[in-house]
């Protein structure tokens, strides 16, 4: 039998408070090596004030992150080199062409032979016939693409995708979904996602955590989620505990 | 400081000018129209007052001098605010990237951006008007490093500010040579200005360099004094700088500041 890989994220009683409002509310939960976690729950629950504590640019009122055994208040430089992350929110520069883009980023992440590593993501991702576009000039589907490929430029231990496939067509979604999936195989990274899809959810995370008013409400494999409550589906459990109507079972609120 | 890190802020800003030379532009167009438009003035002045003062020397040396020192600045705000306009914050800031790293990138920027226009000038400047930098000998190594390194530290307050009161206060930034011109007296002694606005200029360092080069083209000994002491005031101000910036760096990341820009992004 072997023992549990060391999680690659760990995070412990992390609260954000402003001024008298708790955004999130000693939340503690983990990630281990090549698992998908979902972070999912209605807007304002505290879902990108965790991602955002947990990317180090927003300082917690209290609790801890650790990132690969670093941690990310007093080992920044070496948590954040081992992190990565994409959001829909936050483009890369639309005024550099997307391998501008990834060697500026690939210099700041310390990428070894970064050439190689260029052209074998252009190649992942299926860019190279972008790779003297201007990154503003493309479509949202291969923007997301380029993000991805920015994100899996250092071989992350930890991915985070704050809602990764937002804005973009169902096909396109599912092409995303399966690159980002195959990276994590290959690169056996850990990823934190946050969506407001519950059927991407499923489809790709190991395990889903609701949150809710900063609060972790319950987590666990999606399945046993939906048999354990009696819903159809993950969208009827969000549903639920959006409107806070779920009585957690023992053992799975935090 | 990872050297790698600094040289990927300072690429970036090689990308943008190499793929929009109209960026290059503003680099030596206004500093250009600035020596143009005091070259002739000073010309003029010849004419009218005779040899017996060096008004290429006293006016459009000063221009020169005091837009070197608008270009730094400029140099180290344009960098920083193309990050504000792409909303680059939450890329950069969530890497391994330090505050120290980031500065030493746009400052690097400042100053190669700001030795184009000061090559333009220079090249103008001499070779129209004949302006000689000979004439303030040895002092002009201090007037330069004093102007240098001001340019800096209102270039890296000035990024502050912004990251502090949003990306609208960047139309506070673009100002403040103008603000600050009139009390460095670039063109006139300090004792022409009223009682305050000579205490102010007083605990500004640009206002030894144009009084010294004022002293030396009336004949007299270069202040090594007061250019020391403009020397430590630099010192000073530009550690100054960089500790304000820090501290709003520390305050943008306890209130989500960094965030909030980066949620600009979606508008």
């Amino acid at each position: 039998m072997t023992a549990p890989a060391d999680p690659v994220l760990t995070v412990s009683g992390l609260k954000k408070a402003y001024d008298g409002l708790i955004a999130v509310d000693g939340v503690s939960f983990e990630v281990c090596p090549g698992e998908i976690v979902g972070l999912v729950g209605p807007n304002g629950a505290g879902k990108t004030t965790t991602i955002s504590m947990i990317l180090g640019v927003l300082e917690p009122s209290a609790g801890q992150v650790r990132i690969d055994g670093a941690d990310l208040s007093t080992q920044r430089t070496k948590a954040l080199a081992r992190t990565n992350f994409a959001t829909a929110y936050a483009p890369l520069p639309g005024n550099l062409t997307v391998e501008q883009n990834l060697r500026v980023f690939g210099l700041i992440y310390g990428v070894k032979n970064i050439k190689g590593r260029i052209e074998a993501l252009l190649a992942d991702y299926d860019l190279q016939q972008h790779r003297r576009t201007k990154c503003g000039l493309l479509s949202s589907g291969e923007q997301t693409r380029v993000t991805l490929a920015k994100a899996m430029l250092n071989h992350p231990k930890l991915l985070l995708l704050d809602e990764p496939t937002a804005s973009i067509d169902p096909a396109t979604a599912r092409d995303i979904r399966a690159r980002i999936v195959a990276s994590a195989k290959t690169d056996g990274c850990g990823v934190l996602w946050t969506s407001h899809n519950m059927y991407e959810v499923a489809e790709v995370c190991h395990r889903v955590m609701f949150l809710a008013r900063g609060r972790i409400l319950l987590q666990g494999e999606p399945e046993a989620l939906i048999r354990q409550h009696g819903v159809a589906n993950l969208e009827d459990l969000f549903v639920s505990v959006a409107h806070e109507r779920l009585g957690a079972p023992a053992g799975h609120a935090e | 400081m990872i050297p790698s890190r600094v040289f990927a802020i300072v690429l970036r800003q090689f990308y943008l000018l190499r793929g929009s030379p109209v960026r290059l532009l503003p680099m030596i167009a206004w500093v250009g129209i600035d020596i143009v438009l005091w070259g002739f003035l000073s010309r003029y002045l010849t004419a009218v007052a005779g040899p017996r003062f060096n008004f290429t020397a006293a006016l459009l040396g000063a221009v020169l001098l005091w837009d070197f020192l608008t270009r730094v600045m400029q140099g180290v705000t344009t960098a920083f605010f193309e990050d504000v306009w792409s909303r680059n914050f939450l890329n950069l800031f969530a890497t391994p990237l330090t505050v120290l790293e980031y500065l030493a990138g746009l400052v690097t920027t400042g100053v190669l951006t700001s030795l184009l226009g000061l090559a333009a000038m220079l090249i103008l400047a001499t070779t129209v008007f004949g302006l000689s930098f000979f004439v303030y000998g040895a002092a002009l190594a201090p007037f330069v490093l004093v102007l240098f390194l001001s340019g800096i530290t209102l270039g890296v307050l000035g990024t502050a500010i912004v990251l502090r009161f949003g990306p609208a206060s960047e139309w506070l930034i673009w100002p403040i040579p103008s603000v600050i011109s009139p009390f460095v007296g670039v063109f006139y002694p300090l004792s022409t200005l009223p009682g305050w606005m000579q205490a102010i200029g007083k605990a500004l360092p640009p206002s030894y360099v144009f009084q010294s080069m004022r002293a030396i083209l009336a004949g007299q000994p270069a202040d090594w004094g007061a250019l020391a002491l403009a020397g430590g005031l630099t010192a000073i101000y530009f550690v100054l700088a960089f500790a304000v910036f820090a501290a709003v760096y520390r305050f943008a990341m306890r209130t989500g500041l960094i965030a909030r820009y980066s949620a600009e992004t979606a508008g």
